[in-house]
């Protein structure tokens, strides 16, 4: 977002818009990206809970993929993954 | 019963847990999985969560205005003072109550993160104060050993013999000669408190000690091992890991106090020789490739099996006596 | 049984520190936290027994330092809460950075400050080192000539931090063992009449209310620190604007009429002198001792130092022969703060006086009606040098 003036923004450095940091999709630092596949997955919910930045998608405890807008590529969830579900790939292979 | 990671997984499957995605910690940092088990308890558990953070790593990385990554009330004052300012929003809370400001049945729950800086060191007169004075509130220690956020700076938490930038493993002397400060058993020696350690890698233990800690009536403070892939020097998907074999060598052994009990909540039939945590991380190399490497190592590993020891001891001393009923 | 209200609508001798805790008890903040240190003790001790006997209904913490006094004060404020804590010198200084983090967050708070001398050497008595230390916090403040002033501009000064234009905080400066501790003739109003004046408490984005979560000091960078800041000097634009107006209601409510500056014998003086605090009431004195000789002098008093009144003190000092403005702190290596400030303040004056500056009273050192004589003298006999730092009871 474009920097604001000061008559602009809430007084006292106070940000009133909760959680608005979803804004800034840190996807773009990826260097390694995770592939998940469907297969192989039991859905045991290991990823989910240990994502730093809560990038998988999830529905009622069944596994529905990465949300590539804010993964980091740290590869945590592939390393948890007791069904080897998750391979970790070069980012670079999927710049179109 | 035990707060399964399945219940979770079904409670927060769309829901956020007061952390949202955006914030700029590391990949595979620690502090962001420590923050999102403990908040996703406290909701879980019907609680309305405030938080308090200290400066450091997670306060920083979550709120670079104008963006702020907390879904939850959320202050940020200075380094060595979140407990007294936790303190003050707790207070708050119980005179607006009393004033009728707020409904008698609201369950709030305060919450302060601190990273070990903001804990051991500058922040311990603070959370010394609070504990002591009882207030209703949750501390949670993420402890990256170090003074992370500004580049690996020794804290009264870094083990001996980790390579930080101000007491660097050198020609002459080999690193931070001093033990890790013993913050559980500083905080459980104020007696009326709920204190434990845990980890990442043992998700049902740590969710069972945050609903101990939020249920606790008074203060409750949570050391949670962290581990910085940065300084650490670890591979970013290892911080789970890292944090299991922390646990499997006794460097971090899991139990509780409460009001004087003590209770080791995780009992391995054996342990892996503390060496092996050493040699997984890039920060003790500089260290083990010293020809003093082994009589270091082999202190650290008496003190390990020395405090285990008497760990063991004061859970059966302690057996049914709490200090206060 | 009589009320305690009822007890103290006569004037009571009371010290300015009980002054000021009555004053305190009658806005009865939802939380107070405190940290004892000589003078300011007790005023905590006083408030602490009003609320153990329940006259209020304050939650008080009894904090561990005057750092985290200030930081659970910040805490409590942020969350919507009416909070108050009071400190002298090292107490101040001590919570130096959480003071200016309380005037940057726009948290309305009013701390009664004792003026005591900073350390070292230690010294537990009077002069205005602490509180010059905080000029440039953010803070408003104000400065009370005696234990009336100090219990009154207590109660304003709620109303100035909470006004919409303002939003931040107050300290209100009393000096330390002659007013804190000396016994005068104070008039506490009645408790309705104090409430109703103070009002109910604003809570901006307050943390408690969990339906609009927000996020309190979050990292600035080099994007937005600049801006946060000008917001603030805009806050003290506002209590520059606001001042006379809040202190036209108090005088409706209670009868005694604030401003930046009282005028005393000012309008043919030929030698005004200038100062902050107790030593006005000396000042005073002196004048009317010299008047009553022929000697045309007059008193400039500010009440407010923070935000500094400029204009005021230009309209007044503005083609007068002599000022000399007394100082109860130095600034080493610099002129003396409140010297520093005036002259200034006559920089675009048409016919700027002649002026002298005094630094007296450092650690508590008596100042008597003779040794302000002593520069009203040299300003009347044209003896002032403007770059020249002199000196009131120093054994030099």
């Amino acid at each position: 977002m474009a920097a604001k003036r000061w008559k602009e923004i809430p007084i006292g450095g106070t940000i009133t818009e909760a959680g608005n940091a979803k804004e800034f999709k840190t996807g773009s630092w990826r260097v390694m990206r995770p592939i998940h596949d469907k297969n192989k997955c039991t859905s045991c919910m290991l990823c989910w809970l240990y994502c730093p930045d809560q990038a998988i998608l999830q529905t009622q405890g069944h596994m529905d993929g990465i949300n590539y807008d804010y993964c980091k590529g740290c590869g945590l969830c592939s390393s948890v993954c007791p069904a080897k579900a998750i391979e970790m790939k070069a980012e670079t292979e999927f710049l179109e | 019963m035990p707060i399964t990671m399945k219940e979770l997984a079904l409670e927060f499957d769309k829901k956020n847990p007061g952390i949202t995605q955006g914030h700029r910690l590391c990949p595979g940092c620690g502090a962001p999985i420590t923050a999102k088990f403990v908040l996703m308890v406290a909701k879980h558990l019907g609680y309305d969560p405030l938080v308090g953070v200290a400066t450091g790593c997670l306060e920083v990385s979550t709120t670079i205005y104008p963006y702020t990554a907390w879904s939850i009330p959320y202050i940020h004052n200075a380094f060595e003072n979140v407990s007294a300012t936790v303190s003050g929003v707790e207070t708050a809370s119980r005179a607006l109550k009393k004033w009728g400001k707020i409904p008698q049945d609201k369950r709030h729950a305060f919450i302060a993160f601190g990273g070990d800086g903001g804990t051991y060191d500058i922040g311990l007169q603070s959370l010394s104060g609070a504990v002591e004075r009882g207030h209703n509130f949750l501390y949670v220690l993420y402890d990256n050993e170090g003074y992370m956020n500004t580049g690996n700076q020794r804290s009264g938490s870094t083990p001996p013999g980790a390579q930080t930038t101000t007491a660097p493993v050198g020609k002459v002397i080999p690193g931070k000669p001093q033990l890790k400060k013993n913050i559980v058993e500083i905080i459980a020696a104020h007696e009326n408190v709920y204190a434990a350690t845990v980890s990442l890698s043992d998700p049902v233990d740590f969710f069972n000690k945050v609903e101990k800690g939020l249920n606790f009536q008074g203060p409750a403070f949570l050391a949670a091992i962290s581990p910085c892939v940065r300084f650490w020097r670890v591979p970013e998907s290892d911080t789970v890991k890292i944090a299991r074999l922390a646990v499997e060598s006794n460097y971090w052994p899991l139990y509780e106090v409460e009001k004087g009990v003590y209770r080791v909540t995780r009992k391995p039939k054996s342990f892996k020789p503390v060496e092996e945590f050493l040699k997984s991380q890039g920060r003790f190399r500089p260290l083990l490739s010293r020809p003093d490497a082994d009589k270091i190592v082999g202190e650290l590993q008496a003190y390990v099996d020395a405090r285990w020891e008497r760990l063991l001891a004061l859970e059966e001393a302690t057996k049914d006596k709490p200090i206060r009923k | 049984m009589v009320t305690v209200a009822e007890k103290m609508r006569a004037k009571q001798a009371l010290t300015g520190a009980e002054a000021v805790a009555h004053a305190m008890r009658q806005i009865e903040p939802h939380v107070v936290a405190a940290y004892p240190i000589t003078p300011q003790t007790p005023i905590v001790e006083y408030f602490a027994q009003f609320v153990a006997d329940g006259l209020v209904k304050t939650e008080m913490i009894p904090v561990e330092s005057e750092h985290s006094a200030m930081s659970a004060v910040v805490g409590a404020a942020a969350s919507g809460a009416r909070a108050m804590t009071a400190t002298s010198a090292n107490g101040l200084a001590l919570m130096h950075e959480v003071v200016y983090i309380t005037a940057s967050m726009r948290l309305p708070v009013v701390m009664p400050v004792v003026n005591r001398a900073l350390s070292g050497p230690i010294n537990i008595h009077c002069d205005h080192s602490d509180s010059m230390a905080e000029r440039d916090s953010g803070w408003i403040q104000l400065y009370a000539e005696n234990n009336q002033e100090a219990y009154e501009l207590t109660i304003l000064a709620v109303r100035l931090a909470e006004s919409e234009e303002v939003r931040l905080p107050v300290m209100v400066c009393l000096d330390g063992f002659i007013l804190s501790h000396g016994v005068e003739p104070v008039e506490i109003y009645p408790d309705d009449q104090v409430k109703n004046f103070v009002g109910e408490a604003k809570p901006y984005y307050p943390l408690l209310d969990t339906s609009h979560p927000v996020t309190y000091g979050p990292i600035d960078l080099y994007d937005y620190y600049f801006e946060h800041k000008r917001q603030q000097i805009e806050g003290m634009k506002g209590a520059k604007r606001l001042f006379p107006a809040i202190a036209q209601e108090f005088e409706k409510a209670f009868g005694k009429r604030y401003d930046f500056v009282e005028r005393y014998r000012t309008d043919d003086a030929d030698c005004v002198i200038v100062a902050l605090g107790s030593t006005n009431s000396t000042i005073k004195y002196a004048v009317d001792w010299m008047r009553e000789e022929g000697q045309k002098v007059g008193l400039l008093k500010l009440w407010t130092f923070r935000p500094f009144p400029k204009e005021e003190i230009r309209k007044a000092l503005d083609g007068k022969k002599a000022v000399v403005v007394l100082d109860r702190a130095a600034s080493f290596g610099a002129e003396a703060p409140l010297y520093e400030a005036v002259k200034s303040s006559l920089y675009n004056a048409a016919h700027r006086p002649a002026m002298g500056s005094y630094i007296y009273g450092l650690g508590g050192r008596d100042i008597r009606p003779e040794d302000i004589r002593k520069a009203a003298d040299n300003a009347l006999k044209g003896e002032l040098n403007a770059d020249e730092q002199m000196y009131l009871g120093l054994r030099e």
